[in-house]
């Protein structure tokens, strides 16, 4: 049985469908976990000791463990103790969560990386420990590590495959359902495969465009 | 009943482990006085500097401001509420500005204001234009900082600190990380300052400049005040021979 990529002809609404969920997670997802990687930077550098060791062992927990185990546990797991998310919520969760621990690792060495000489001229002014740090450390932190971030992106929208088991319709599960149909598994992991590459390129554009726009605020 | 001195310092003293770096300093500074403090590297002076709004505390002795005391011993809360805002009476200029990167020029001017201030939008906005139009660096108001030269960005971080409307400012190294042609814009807006009558205390290694500007003089070594007094007489017939021996070797460097 030879390829024959005109099988993919009565499939393309359903993969491009599957792409736009693949598109929305990874945004979402993103979004959460470079707000929550700020968040858990400033709490792992500067909370009170009772908070930040337990955060620190939250931490080691999301980075020592499989993504996908986490996944199952957000999804199936909190079910038990009453707490019923819809799929797309638990996969932009997980994954948001478990980047974001990434991201706040990169975030913590940008925030102490910023010269010594800012925090001191915004305290000249007046500006409390927490303005100084609000106003003048994170922003420029943040600014700092776009690049490295952009490269989470790009692991994050990969990862993003991982949601298919829990059932979220995105490229991944498109691609098997189709399949299933057709039993041309070639093609369409193909076809998957250079829809996710089409994403990367996008996602890299507008990664590009960022850093271009913040060129001369850093 | 004479004026209250805007800065009294009394017997300051700092040390680093074994290792002394001031000795038992007092200074008093008049509103309006300019001060200039010279002396080698290492002989404390930005230290001491430093210590008045104690961004390096002392370990001995007491600052006043005004007649409140600076370096009180408070309970934490206590005491980062009363630094703030005796800091925001004590504008500070660094060798290397400390501008903020990811503010334009009017938001590094207007960061200040308008978080400590109260003051709408406008009105921060009017006291920013009137502070960089004050250094010459009106039409660079929505510049970042990485587009403009050494000397703009020291005349900004001069208006910023200006901003707050402080009672004394305080020039640390202010010119010394320019290059020998950007000096003069700057040396001429502190210059102004002192014709308003900022009261002012500068540390510096340009003494042309103290000589011209200053009301008064100390000579800092290893820790101490070793000479004080007018610029005429420190510059022109120093008492002592340490004095005597760093005016020498720094005016041999320059001509």
């Amino acid at each position: 049985m030879g390829l024959d990529f005109s099988v993919l002809g009565g499939f393309w609404g359903l993969l491009l469908q599957g792409t736009l969920w693949t598109v929305a997670i990874t945004v979402l997802a993103g979004v959460l976990s470079y707000i929550g990687g700020v968040l858990f930077a400033v709490v792992a550098l500067y909370a009170p000791a009772v908070i930040r060791w337990p955060f620190r062992l939250f931490e080691a927990l999301f980075m020592g463990t499989p993504l996908l185990l986490q996944l199952f546990l957000i999804y199936f797991g909190l079910i038990q103790i009453g707490i019923d998310l819809p799929a797309f919520v638990a996969g932009v969760i997980g994954l948001g969560l478990h980047f974001a621990v990434y991201n706040s690792e990169l975030i913590q060495a940008a925030i102490l990386a910023v010269d010594k000489g800012q925090t001191e001229a915004a305290r000249t002014i007046g500006l409390s420990r927490w303005q100084a740090l609000r106003h003048v450390v994170i922003p420029q932190a943040v600014r700092a590590v776009i690049p490295p971030i952009g490269n989470n992106m790009i692991a994050l929208l990969k990862d993003s495959a991982l949601v298919s088991v829990i059932g979220v319709a995105e490229l991944t599960l498109s691609a098997q359902q189709a399949i299933s149909r057709t039993f041309r598994p070639f093609e369409f992991y193909l076809a998957a495969a250079v829809l996710y590459y089409i994403v990367n390129l996008g996602m890299e554009a507008v990664q590009r465009r960022i850093e271009r726009r913040i060129a001369a605020s850093r | 009943m004479t004026e209250q001195p805007i800065i009294e310092i009394r017997n300051a003293a700092k040390s680093y482990g074994a290792l002394e770096v001031l000795k038992d300093i007092s200074l008093t500074v008049n509103r309006g006085e300019i001060v200039a403090i010279i002396g080698p590297s290492g002989s404390g002076k930005s230290t001491f500097l430093r210590a008045i709004n104690e961004l390096d505390p002392l370990s001995g002795g007491e600052i006043f401001l005004e007649g409140e005391q600076v370096n009180k011993r408070l309970p934490p809360r206590e005491y980062e509420r009363h630094i703030n805002r005796i800091r925001q009476e004590i504008g500070m200029v660094f060798q290397h500005f400390n501008l903020f990167p990811h503010l334009t020029v009017r938001g590094n001017v207007t960061l200040g204001p308008r978080l400590l201030k109260g003051l709408s939008q406008a009105d921060v906005d009017k006291l920013a234009e009137e502070q960089l139009d004050h250094v010459g660096m009106l039409e660079r108001i929505d510049y970042f900082p990485s587009q403009l030269s050494g000397g703009q960005k020291q005349r900004v971080a001069i208006a910023r600190a200006l901003a707050m409307k402080p009672k004394v400012m305080l020039f640390d190294e202010a010119t010394s990380a320019l290059d020998p042609e950007l000096v003069e814009e700057v040396n001429a807006v502190m210059k102004r300052l002192a014709q308003e009558h900022m009261t002012m205390l500068i540390v510096t290694h340009e003494m042309g400049f103290a000589q011209d500007v200053c009301d008064r003089v100390l000579f800092m070594d290893q820790g101490v005040v070793v000479e004080e007094g007018p610029p005429d007489v420190i510059f022109r017939n120093p008492t002592n021979e340490r004095t005597r021996n760093f005016l020498r070797k720094h005016l041999e460097g320059r001509s």
